[in-house]
C-alpha cells in the first residue's frame, strides 16, 4: 500500500462520502454541536456522533477501533485549555491521544485521518468549521484503506 | 436479548420535516434487540409520555432509546416518566436526533435519516448493556465556611447562620468589613458605611452561630458536597486574643508608626501593633512581625511592658485548625488597583493625583483629615479638582477590557462629596460614557451634574504632569471636538478593579475555576450564577465580578439560600454514574490516582487494589481510559459498550453501501 495508490483512489472518485466518528465531551464539544443544530448551521451528515463525558476519557482503543470497524477518519473534541469540566481531563486526552498519529503512520494509514479540537460550548460556528473542513480532508485523503480489510 | 423500546418524536416539523421518521422506525424496529419501535409527534407532551409509560408496561420493555432532541432537554423529563412505570431511569438513553441529524442537514434528507439511524442503533447498543443505578446518598455537615468578611461575606454568614447553620467566617485581616468599611459614604443614597455596615459587623461578631476566624486564611480544602474538610491557618498575631481587650493602649506606645495604613489607603500611617480602625470586629489588636523593632531586631518590648491585659505574646502563635463543613462560600471580592501602576497619569511621581479609594479616605469622617479634603502634597484645600474615569478598564490594549461597572457611580458620588466639603471648589469629570444603570443611579448622576454643578467632559485624558504647585490635565473634549488643557489641584483616578490577591490559588483549593481575568467562574453566568462547577461551593459578591453593594448583599443571599437549600437535608443525593473498579482485574498500578483530579480513586494499601470514593467521583470516566489492566470502568459507559457503540454506528444501512 502506497501513498499514490490512496491519493489516486481519493481523487479519482468525486462521489466517495467519508465516514467519520466523532467523540464530543458532554461539557463543550457536544453542546457546540447542539448550538450548532440549533443555530440551524448547515454542515456535512459524515461525523457520526458518540457522546463521552470528558475527553479524558476517550481510550486509544476507541479511536483504533472506529478505523479498524472501517471509519475513514476520527474526530476528538473537547473543553479548551484550562476549561475542562473535570479539571485537567482534556490535558490528558491531548497527552495520551498525542500517540494515535504514529500509531495510525505505523498501520499505514496517514496520521491526518485523526483530529483533536478544542471546541468550547460557544461555539458552535467553530464546530460546523471543524467538521465541514475535516470532512473535506478525509474525503480528499479517499477511502480508508483498512474499509477493505 | 434485550427488550428495548425505541419512542422516536417528530418534534412537530422539527424532526419529521427532514428525517423520514418512518422509514427510522421500520429500519430501527428490526435491529435484533429492539422490541418495539413507535413514532409520535410530541414524545414530550403529556400523551407522549403517557404513551411510553403503557409500553413499558404492555411490553414489558427492559430498556428505552428516546429518538428526540438533545439530551440537555428531554433526558430527565423520560427518565422520571420511565420511573413511574417501573423502569429504572438509568436504562434510558437520547438519541440526539434534532440538534445532530434534523437541523444540521436540512438540505439532506437521505444523508440525515441514514445519520439518524446510525445514532439510534448505536444508543440502542449502550441500553443494552446499562445497568439499573440508584442514587447514592450521603450525609451531610450542617455547617458552612464563608470565605471573605467583606458585605458578601458577612451577608452570607448571618442568612446561613439566621437559618440555623453553624457557620465558619475566614477572613484574612484582623478585622471584617473588606473594601465597604473604607468607603466615605455609599451611593446613591449616600449613606456611610458606619451606619449600614457596623451594625451588620457586630450583629455577626455576636452571633450565635457565627465563627469568626479574623487574621486566618485557607490552607487546604478536601472532602465534596456536604462532606468538606478546611485547614484554616490562624496567622501570628503576636497578642493574646482571649486576653486582649481592644483597648489600644499597645498602639498608642508603639514606637514605630511610619507604617502605611491599610485601612486608609496609605493616606495614613498605622503603628507596628494596631487595631485596623476604631469599629473593627472583632476589636483586636495584632503585630505586624515585618516592622514590629522587638520581632525584627530583639529591642522595644514596650507594648509588653504597658499593656493592661498582659496580653502581648512576641512567641509565634499560629496554629492550624481543621474544620468540617458542608458548603463553602467564597466571597473573596476585589481589589482597587493601585496608583503605582499609572505613571501615564503622573501616578506614584505626583502626590496629589490619588485613587478614587484614597479619595474616599479623605472624604470620610472617620478618615485622617476628618473629612475636610485636603490635598496630600501641602494639606492645602483644593479648589478644583478633576476625577478620570475609566483608568485600567476599558482598556485592552493596556489593562482590562472590561468595564468595572461601579466608577461611573463612585466618581459621581466622590465630586458631589467633593462640593458638599469644598462649596467654591469646581470638579471635573473626563469620561467615556457614564454607566449608571441602577435603581436611583442615573436620578444621582443628574444630581451631580445640574444641582452639584459637576462638570462633565467626555473624553479621555492623554497627559497628567506637574507644573509648580498644580496638577496639570491635557485631554480632548470628544463631543466639541476639541483640546483641552486643564490646570488643577488635586487629580482622582478612578482605577481599574480586580480580584483580590491570592484568588488563584485559593480556587486551585477549591477546585473551582476562574476567568481570564482572574475571576472566580459561575457555572453558568446567567442561570447559576453563584454555584460554581464544583458541586457545594459557592460564590458570593465582586468574587464573581465587579459589584456595587446593592448587588453584592443580593448575591451573598443568594449564594446563602442555595448553601441553605443544600444543606436543608440530611442526606444529599448523588447522581451514581461514577467509575467503578473491578477487584479482580485491578493490579493496583495507582494510575487511575494519579490520573484523578479529585482524589476519588486511589489505591488500597491494604488489599493492593483501586477504589473509588463514591462521593468524591465526578465520573469524567478518566481513569477507566487511564487503566491498563480494564479494571476501572466509567459505569454505563464500559470499553464494550463504547465499541459496540461505534460498531452500530458504522453498520449497514447507517452508511452509505
Amino acid at each position: 500500500m502506497t501513498t499514490e495508490t490512496r491519493e489516486g483512489k481519493g481523487s479519482g472518485d468525486e462521489s466517495f462520502e467519508p465516514v467519520i466518528v466523532g467523540f464530543f465531551c458532554n461539557w463543550c464539544t457536544a453542546s457546540a454541536a447542539d448550538l450548532a443544530g440549533t443555530s440551524r448551521l448547515q454542515y456535512p451528515p459524515n461525523v457520526r456522533p458518540v457522546r463521552v463525558m470528558c475527553t479524558g476519557s476517550v481510550d486509544t482503543s476507541f479511536v483504533l477501533r472506529a478505523l479498524l470497524e472501517g471509519a475513514d477518519g476520527v474526530l476528538v473534541g473537547g473543553c479548551h485549555p484550562g476549561d475542562c469540566h473535570y479539571v485537567t481531563g482534556n490535558y490528558r486526552a491531548r497527552r495520551r491521544l498525542a500517540v494515535v498519529g504514529k500509531t495510525l503512520e505505523s498501520l499505514g494509514l496517514e496520521p491526518e485521518r485523526f483530529r483533536f479540537e478544542w471546541i468550547s460550548a460557544s461555539e458552535g460556528a467553530k464546530f460546523a468549521e471543524v467538521v465541514t473542513e475535516f470532512t473535506e480532508k478525509v474525503k480528499q485523503m479517499g477511502p480508508s484503506p483498512l474499509r477493505e480489510m | 436479548m434485550a427488550r428495548i423500546g425505541v419512542f422516536v418524536c417528530h418534534c412537530g416539523l422539527n424532526i419529521a420535516g427532514t428525517v423520514d421518521v418512518k422509514r427510522v422506525v421500520a429500519e430501527v424496529g428490526k435491529l435484533p434487540d429492539v422490541a418495539h419501535a413507535e413514532d409520535y409527534i410530541f414524545m414530550c407532551s403529556d400523551p407522549g409520555q403517557l404513551m411510553v409509560q403503557a409500553r413499558i408496561r404492555e411490553m414489558g420493555l427492559q430498556g428505552l432509546v428516546m429518538a428526540n432532541c438533545s439530551p440537555t432537554l428531554h433526558e430527565k423529563t423520560f427518565r422520571r416518566a420511565a420511573e413511574v412505570a417501573g423502569l429504572n431511569p438509568y436504562l434510558v438513553e437520547v438519541a440526539n436526533i434534532r440538534e445532530a441529524a434534523a437541523w444540521p442537514h436540512q438540505k439532506q434528507p437521505e444523508e440525515a435519516t441514514r445519520k439518524a439511524i446510525a445514532i439510534i442503533a448505536s444508543t440502542v447498543e449502550k441500553v443494552k448493556q446499562n445497568i439499573s443505578l440508584h442514587t447514592i446518598k450521603v450525609p451531610v455537615t450542617k455547617s458552612v465556611m464563608v470565605i471573605g468578611g467583606g458585605v458578601a461575606g458577612i451577608q452570607a454568614a448571618l442568612d446561613c447562620a439566621d437559618a440555623g447553620l453553624q457557620v465558619h467566617l475566614v477572613e484574612r485581616r484582623s478585622s471584617i468589613g473588606g473594601v465597604m468599611a473604607s468607603l466615605s459614604e455609599t451611593f446613591p443614597t449616600l449613606d456611610c458605611p458606619q451606619c449600614i455596615l457596623t451594625p451588620k459587623m457586630t450583629q455577626a461578631g455576636k452571633h450565635d452561630r457565627i465563627r469568626i476566624h479574623a487574621y486566618s486564611e485557607v490552607e487546604e480544602v478536601t472532602g465534596f458536597v456536604g462532606n468538606f474538610k478546611a485547614k484554616v491557618r490562624h496567622k501570628a498575631t503576636y497578642i493574646d486574643w482571649k486576653k486582649c481587650t481592644g483597648c489600644g493602649v499597645c498602639m498608642t506606645v508603639c514606637p514605630t508608626k511610619k507604617i502605611p495604613s491599610e485601612y486608609d489607603s496609605g493616606m495614613a500611617d498605622r503603628t507596628a501593633a494596631y487595631i485596623p480602625f476604631p469599629q473593627a470586629v472583632p476589636n483586636r489588636a495584632v503585630i505586624d512581625a515585618e516592622h514590629c523593632l522587638y520581632l525584627t531586631k530583639g529591642k522595644c518590648g514596650i507594648c509588653a511592658k504597658k499593656c493592661p491585659a498582659g496580653a502581648i505574646h512576641y512567641q509565634d502563635n499560629a496554629s492550624v485548625e481543621e474544620l468540617e463543613v458542608g458548603a463553602i462560600i467564597a466571597a473573596t471580592g476585589l481589589e482597587v488597583m493601585g496608583t503605582e501602576e499609572f505613571g501615564e497619569y503622573g501616578a506614584g511621581s505626583i502626590p496629589d493625583v490619588v485613587t478614587g479609594l484614597q479619595f474616599e479616605r479623605l472624604l470620610a469622617p472617620s478618615g485622617p483629615t476628618k473629612g475636610k479634603v485636603l490635598r496630600p502634597s501641602d494639606g492645602k484645600e483644593p479648589k478644583e479638582v478633576a476625577f478620570l474615569q475609566c483608568i485600567g478598564s476599558r482598556d485592552p490594549e493596556n489593562y482590562n477590557a472590561y468595564c468595572s461597572k461601579v466608577c461611573c457611580m463612585y466618581t459621581g458620588k466622590q465630586a458631589m462629596l467633593y462640593k458638599h466639603a469644598v462649596h467654591d471648589g469646581q470638579a471635573y469629570v473626563f469620561y467615556i460614557d457614564i454607566r449608571s444603570d441602577g435603581k436611583g443611579y442615573e436620578e444621582f448622576i443628574q444630581r451631580a451634574m445640574e444641582e452639584e454643578r459637576v462638570l462633565y467632559l467626555r473624553g479621555k485624558v492623554s497627559k497628567v504632569f506637574q507644573d509648580g504647585d498644580r496638577v496639570v490635565v491635557w485631554a480632548v473634549d470628544t463631543l466639541t471636538q476639541r483640546w483641552v488643557e486643564l490646570r488643577v489641584d488635586m487629580v482622582v483616578l478612578a482605577t481599574a478593579s480586580r480580584p483580590s490577591k491570592g484568588v488563584k490559588e485559593l480556587a486551585q483549593k477549591l477546585r473551582i475555576a476562574t476567568d481570564e481575568h482572574g475571576w472566580l467562574k459561575e457555572a453558568h453566568l446567567k442561570l447559576q450564577p453563584v454555584e460554581t462547577l464544583t458541586a457545594g461551593i459557592y460564590i458570593a459578591g465582586a468574587a464573581q465580578f465587579v459589584k456595587d453593594i446593592t448587588d453584592t448583599v443580593a448575591q451573598a443571599s443568594g449564594a446563602a439560600a442555595k448553601a441553605i437549600a443544600l444543606l436543608s437535608k440530611d442526606f444529599l443525593e448523588r447522581a451514581p454514574l461514577i467509575a467503578c473498579v473491578d477487584q479482580d482485574l485491578c493490579v493496583g498500578c495507582g494510575n487511575c490516582e494519579r490520573f484523578c483530579a479529585y482524589g476519588a480513586i486511589a489505591v488500597d494499601p491494604v488489599t493492593g487494589k483501586a477504589a473509588v470514593n463514591e462521593g468524591l467521583c465526578e465520573g469524567c470516566g478518566g481513569c477507566a481510559a487511564h487503566c491498563p489492566s480494564g479494571a476501572a470502568t466509567l459505569t454505563n459507559y464500559g470499553k464494550k459498550q463504547v465499541f459496540d457503540m461505534i460498531t452500530a454506528l458504522l453498520s449497514e444501512g447507517a452508511v452509505q453501501g
